[in-house]
């Protein structure tokens, strides 16, 4: 059985469809990528299975439970964490600080115990401290523990993200355009991070815009288009489908199933970059 | 705030609290601590307030009817004559458990009266209560619906003291009797224990000053910044940011109501202007001068305006002040005076780079 089951997800904001009857499966221990054009609702679907948007229809099924129509904290408990596509950093606090709020859903002492330092609660905030420090080593950023987290450039700011996701445990690790805004030598960096996350039993979902990125990471991919997937399977084979290059190349290509190498001007390859910021 | 300056200013408190009274009593002006004492209680709202606003970033005008709440349960119930369950068995267990006490009033009348201990625990499960009932719905959704549904909260709960006969009407309620927290320690207005007083009220703000600052320095604190600085992303992370909204506005309804309760033992009484939308905005003004998310500047900028204000030094104008303090606040240093004046001090000093922090926002 799969990890992760979307079955026929829909959500419309006033007359526009966003997701329109998306089904997908996410196996576990896979890094399966979702692509699709501006618009095509990826975020959107991603919003749903976090829980920051509820499903006006369909099912989401985690480890067998249903988590479609639960808060996004019941969800982050679950065991899906998320980043977002601007990285949603608390900018009040330091680095380290951010990372131990990802731990929030493996501690328990509340406003009782935290009021009057019970005994257990000052260990317990050392290891929230520790393990979120550890996270930080982990995305190698932990010699900017002390810096303000508004202070770092916008790379960091991901890679922080990400070490904050990982801090809660997560079986699943939902990345919402991790690529963009960085530059080559950082893709290249997250790329090898996030096979490392893989390595380490962590199951991920991957929107994105870079096809590069995502066609040399992801195992499976689904392809949205006006919130309707289009096409699903190995990179290669989404790659040569006449129908995914009609969507992201137009009409005039369709049925080439050699399409992306036949667009004039772009040097022939075998991962193609179109849409990329 | 760094560690070091917070172990820096719990060391210091005591001092100044003590330098205080001793150079009161230097100077022969020992009777201006009845108002230091009154304005350390008002504190004690500002510093739940700091939680509530400077922290989970949460609106209320309303602190000021639940420090009425708190007092004016505390007085009903310690002045009230409830001779009337005399020889009922459940009035004579009461009596028997010593929650119901009797007194003698000015005019040698003997009064049934509900103990100011158990008064206390009735005035903070009565606040409990009320402040779940408003909260729950208030903060469930996002934006300012906490400020308004508070604000009117405070206009209802002052028209309600001001026409009830019950509390008193527009003379509130006064001869609250003393209220023996210890052997040897009461809470009372009697100038004989004015010093006494004045360590009981201290003593309390630092003790929940301590609490407050373990609470903030955990868990708890930085889910309360997670909720004020991206709600969303907090949710996502695993804070149930709708019960922590909650359990904070309780938590600092709590504070107001107790503050209520040790100001109307001390004052020995209360009247329906606490309750006003004017003390409910003068706090938020304080909250807002001692720079909202930090909790030293907050009591110390509320302990200092509250007693100019209770010596009478603002006169006539005393509203119009908090009033003024809140707009230069918010239009001019939003984040509260004492940052960017501690900056320029330091700048003054010659050190220009401490300190000095890139902004936010820039990729």
């Amino acid at each position: 059985m799969a990890l992760l089951e979307v079955s026929g997800v829909r959500r419309a904001f006033g007359g526009l469809v966003a997701v329109d009857g998306v089904s997908l499966a996410v196996n576990a221990g896979q890094i399966k990528g979702v692509i699709g054009p501006n618009g095509a609702g990826k975020t959107t679907l991603f919003n749903i299975i976090s829980g920051l948007l509820k499903p006006d229809a369909g099912q989401i099924t985690f480890k067998g439970r249903v988590i479609s129509g639960l808060k996004p904290y019941q969800i982050a408990c679950a065991g899906v964490s998320r980043t977002f596509q601007n990285p949603s950093l608390f900018l009040q606090m330091n680095v380290l600080e951010n990372v131990m709020v990802g731990r929030h859903s493996r501690a328990r002492w509340g406003f009782f115990g935290c009021g009057l330092r019970w005994p257990g609660q000052p260990r317990e905030e050392r290891a929230i401290g520790e393990a979120a420090l550890a996270q930080l080593d982990y995305v190698g950023l932990a010699d900017l523990a002390d810096r303000p987290a508004g202070a770092l450039p916008f790379g960091q700011r991901r890679m922080v993200e990400l070490a904050r996701a990982l801090a809660t445990e997560p079986e699943m690790l939902l990345l919402d355009e991790p690529a963009s805004g960085l530059n080559t030598r950082e893709k290249e960096d997250l790329g090898v991070l996030i096979r490392k996350i893989r390595d380490r039993g962590i199951t991920i979902l991957l929107v994105e815009h870079d096809m590069a990125v995502v066609m040399g990471l992801s195992d499976d991919i689904t392809v949205l288009h006006n919130g309707r997937p289009i096409a699903q399977g190995a990179p290669q084979a989404v790659q040569n489908d006449p129908r995914v290059v009609s969507v992201y190349l137009g009409e005039d290509f369709q049925g080439d199933g050699e399409g992306w190498e036949a667009l004039p001007g772009r040097p022939a390859g075998p991962t193609p970059t179109c849409c990329s910021r | 705030m760094p560690r070091s300056r917070q172990k820096l200013f719990l060391a210091l408190f005591p001092l100044v609290v003590v330098a205080a009274q001793l150079v009161m009593r230097a100077t022969a002006t020992e009777y201006c601590l009845t108002q230091l004492t009154m304005a350390v209680y008002y504190a004690i709202v500002v510093m739940g307030l700091c939680l509530l606003m400077g922290y989970a970033g949460q609106v209320s005008l309303g602190h000021g009817a639940f420090f009425a709440i708190g007092g004016y349960t505390s007085a009903v119930l310690t002045t009230h004559d409830f001779s009337v369950v005399k020889g009922t068995a459940w009035g004579g267990a009461l009596e028997g458990a010593h929650l119901l006490v009797t007194k003698q009033d000015l005019y040698g009348h003997t009064a049934l009266s509900v103990s100011p201990w158990a008064a206390f625990a009735a005035a903070m499960l009565i606040t409990f209560v009320i402040a779940l009932l408003i909260g729950y719905p208030a903060l469930r959704l996002r934006g300012h619906y906490l400020a308004m549904a508070t604000l009117g909260f405070a206009l209802i709960v002052s028209k309600m003291l001001l026409g009830s006969a019950v509390t008193g009407s527009a003379d509130g309620i006064h001869g609250v009797p003393e209220w023996k927290l210890l052997p040897g320690l009461s809470v009372t207005g009697k100038s004989a224990l004015r010093v006494q007083n004045y360590y009981i009220a201290c003593g309390l703000a630092l003790l929940l000053l301590l609490v407050l600052r373990n609470l903030l320095e955990s868990r708890v604190g930085r889910a309360l910044l997670a909720i004020h600085d991206r709600e969303t992303a907090a949710n996502a992370m695993g804070i149930n940011t709708a019960a922590y909204k909650l359990k904070v506005f309780v938590l600092s309804a709590l504070l107001a109501a107790m503050a209520g309760v040790f100001f109307t033992h001390y004052t020995g009484g209360i009247a329906p202007s606490e309750a006003g939308a004017l003390k409910s905005v003068r706090y938020v003004a304080l909250a807002a001068a001692g720079g909202m998310a930090n909790l030293w500047g907050v009591t110390v900028v509320s302990i200092a305006l509250n007693y100019f204000s209770l010596r009478g030094w603002f006169g006539t104008y005393d509203n119009a002040v908090f009033g003024a303090i809140l707009i230069l606040i918010i239009s001019l240093a939003p984040e509260g005076p004492l940052k960017p004046l501690g900056l320029w001090l330091r700048r003054l000093a010659g050190n220009r780079d401490t300190e000095r922090r890139p902004q936010h926002g820039a990729p």
